[in-house]
């Protein structure tokens, strides 16, 4: 149940932060050929796979695997 | 013309890989509607990921970049990277279970179970459909875009290319009714052939061609432009951030409610059937976690492209760019050589058929198993069933082609938006299902004709497929969601709730 709640705030964190206001009207390239608000997002990406690897590897729904199998106990 | 010999090549390859697993078909119904429980979890991420992305990726993240610049990525690739994978995790992994449980197929036969309704499945249905067939629809205008845009006379005050045939048809383009009927007889072709394995494997091909093939046009376009860095400092200033200025960029509230939009996935029929008829759990581990990466890497170089075009003087000559032709008419006007204009140009059409097949496929196993099949006392022959599949695939594939020309002129990306947001409305009937004991078959029934009537009336309002925002600028799918929510809620509460054996099947 932690780990449900743990996942449920760092997602409702991603959530927030795709919103990212503060490069709005910001020109700025990164690397002089990448406009700073995709790159923000570019490295979104990446750290939202970083943050499913994670769920993945620590809260892999085993029991329902089980479940689906035939166990009954879910 | 060696562009179009290089199309015709690819086309040509894609047909002998459908009748070389036309080979292992076994010719029984099961085996050509359900080929999910023999793909593996690379298949699985290719199909999905193909199937997902469609004309929607190439065509309409660069023509959407070309009109409202780099908040292209964040409104929809970003954010999918986010919600995608928790609708596989939260939602797939759960169908998963069910149907592995229950041998469910189709997403209708899960939602009539589950809420204890025959006649919900033929509610649902038509409406499943009707959402389908934009979705479609953007394959098919983005193919014929693609198309004109790579064969039509390219005529600047610098430029003068002409059209591949300049004594066949007007400007020398391709027209849009001839691209389309043979996108169209491809495909069906190679479902045809081989069905579900065939659609799996010819996706998985087309997904790596078209990964590989936008890598290629990226390089070949910035090279042509003079660096990367050349390229953005020609582009319009404008297009560089994200802040509203006359028909650039996004306000907040749409970038925000826009989030929203990627939740269709959640509801979308063929990403239900492979939930559902998964051979595993675990395949679905890969899909979870390179689904945002997979996006990254199509999605950034495709906005790159849309924003570099703002600054070619050569798409905005003579002959005016529609934003669905942009990433072809860059690599036609910027890349002279004709075959490498054919590679990239198979590449988008690879993105667009991966996904039409899957869509037709998911049609005629979900008129079968829903419609014909279901509760029926006759018994049909595997052939029959296969024939019946087969004739519904071509009469909606024959009403889209005819719409896909009636509605040639609208853009891609917003026409997807309006199918999206429609499966994205539906989601709340789906988690409802899932989560909530207390969901009901009264509530599902509220659910899906609030829905419906507010999609009807937003999309009526938009003038059938057109760019629309409510006031504030919130996107409609958001609104929708909310109605969708709200009539699940009172639906459910106001009537008695499902009998105790139904709720113990699920939880």
């Amino acid at each position: 149940m932690k780990k449900t709640w743990i996942i449920i705030a760092v997602f409702l964190l991603l959530a927030v932060l795709h919103q990212d206001v503060w490069n709005w009207d910001n020109p700025a390239l990164v690397w002089g050929f990448i406009p700073i608000g995709l790159f923000y997002h570019a490295c979104y990406s990446l750290v939202a796979a970083g943050f499913w690897a994670l769920v993945v590897k620590f809260a892999w729904p085993t029991k329902l695997e089980e479940w689906a199998e035939g166990n009954d106990e879910l | 013309m060696a562009t179009i010999i290089v199309i015709v090549i690819y086309l040509a390859l894609l047909l002998g890989l459908a009748l070389f697993s036309k080979t292992l078909f076994r010719g029984t119904s099961k085996d050509y509607f359900v080929a999910s429980h023999s793909i593996g979890p690379f298949m699985l991420l290719m199909s999905v990921f193909g199937t997902t992305m469609t004309a929607f990726a190439l065509v309409g993240s660069t023509g959407k970049a070309f009109e409202n610049g780099i908040g292209t990525y964040g409104l929809m690739a970003s954010s999918s990277g986010l919600i995608h994978a928790a609708c596989f995790f939260m939602i797939g992994i759960k169908l998963w279970a069910i149907g592995k449980r229950h041998g469910y197929v189709t997403q209708i036969q899960y939602f009539r179970a589950r809420f204890e309704s025959t006649k919900f499945g033929y509610l649902l249905f038509p409406i499943l459909v009707l959402l389908v067939i934009p979705y479609l629809l953007i394959g098919i205008i983005g193919a014929a875009k693609t198309i004109y845009g790579v064969t039509v006379a390219k005529v600047t005050p610098k430029i003068d290319i002409p059209g591949t045939f300049p004594d066949l048809f007007e400007n020398g383009a391709v027209p849009p009714w001839l691209t389309g009927l043979v996108i169209c007889g491809v495909v069906l072709t190679y479902i045809f052939a081989g069905g579900s394995r065939a659609a799996a494997w010819a996706n998985t091909f087309q997904t790596i061609v078209f990964m590989v093939m936008g890598i290629l046009a990226f390089y070949l376009i910035s090279t042509k432009l003079g660096g990367v860095g050349a390229a953005i400092e020609k582009a319009s200033d404008a297009h560089k951030v994200r802040t509203v200025s006359g028909e650039v960029g996004f306000s907040q509230l749409t970038f925000l409610t826009y989030m929203f939009i990627p939740l269709s996935v959640g509801m979308f029929p063929h990403l239900f059937q492979h939930w559902l008829t998964a051979k595993s759990a675990k395949s679905f581990k890969l899909t979870v976690i390179a689904h945002p990466i997979c996006i990254m890497i199509v999605w950034v170089p495709c906005v790159l492209i849309g924003v570099w075009a703002t600054g070619v003087p050569a798409l905005n000559g003579a002959i005016p760019t529609p934003s669905g032709a942009v990433l072809a008419k860059m690599v036609a006007v910027l890349v002279h050589d004709p075959i490498i204009v054919g590679l990239v140009t198979t590449g988008i059409l690879a993105a667009i058929m991966s996904s039409l097949d899957s869509q037709f496929l998911c049609l005629g196993t979900m008129f079968t198993n829903d419609v014909v099949l279901h509760n029926s006392k006759k018994e049909y022959t595997d052939k029959q069933i296969l024939f019946m599949a087969r004739a519904f695939i071509v009469a909606i594939v024959t009403i889209t082609y005819i719409l896909s020309l009636l509605l040639y002129k609208k853009n891609v990306f917003d026409l997807a938006i309006w199918s999206f947001s429609g499966f994205a409305a539906l989601t709340p009937l789906v988690i409802a299902s899932l989560y909530w004991k207390r969901a009901t078959k009264v509530g599902a029934y509220a659910c899906v004709i609030a829905v419906f009537i507010s999609w009807v009336t937003f999309f009526t309002m938009s003038g059938f497929g057109g760019e629309y925002f409510l006031p504030g600028g919130i996107v409609p799918a958001a609104a929708m969601w909310f109605i969708g929510a709200l009539a699940m809620i009172i639906g459910s509460l106001a009537s008695p709730p499902p009998k105790a054996e139904t709720l113990a099947k699920y939880f």
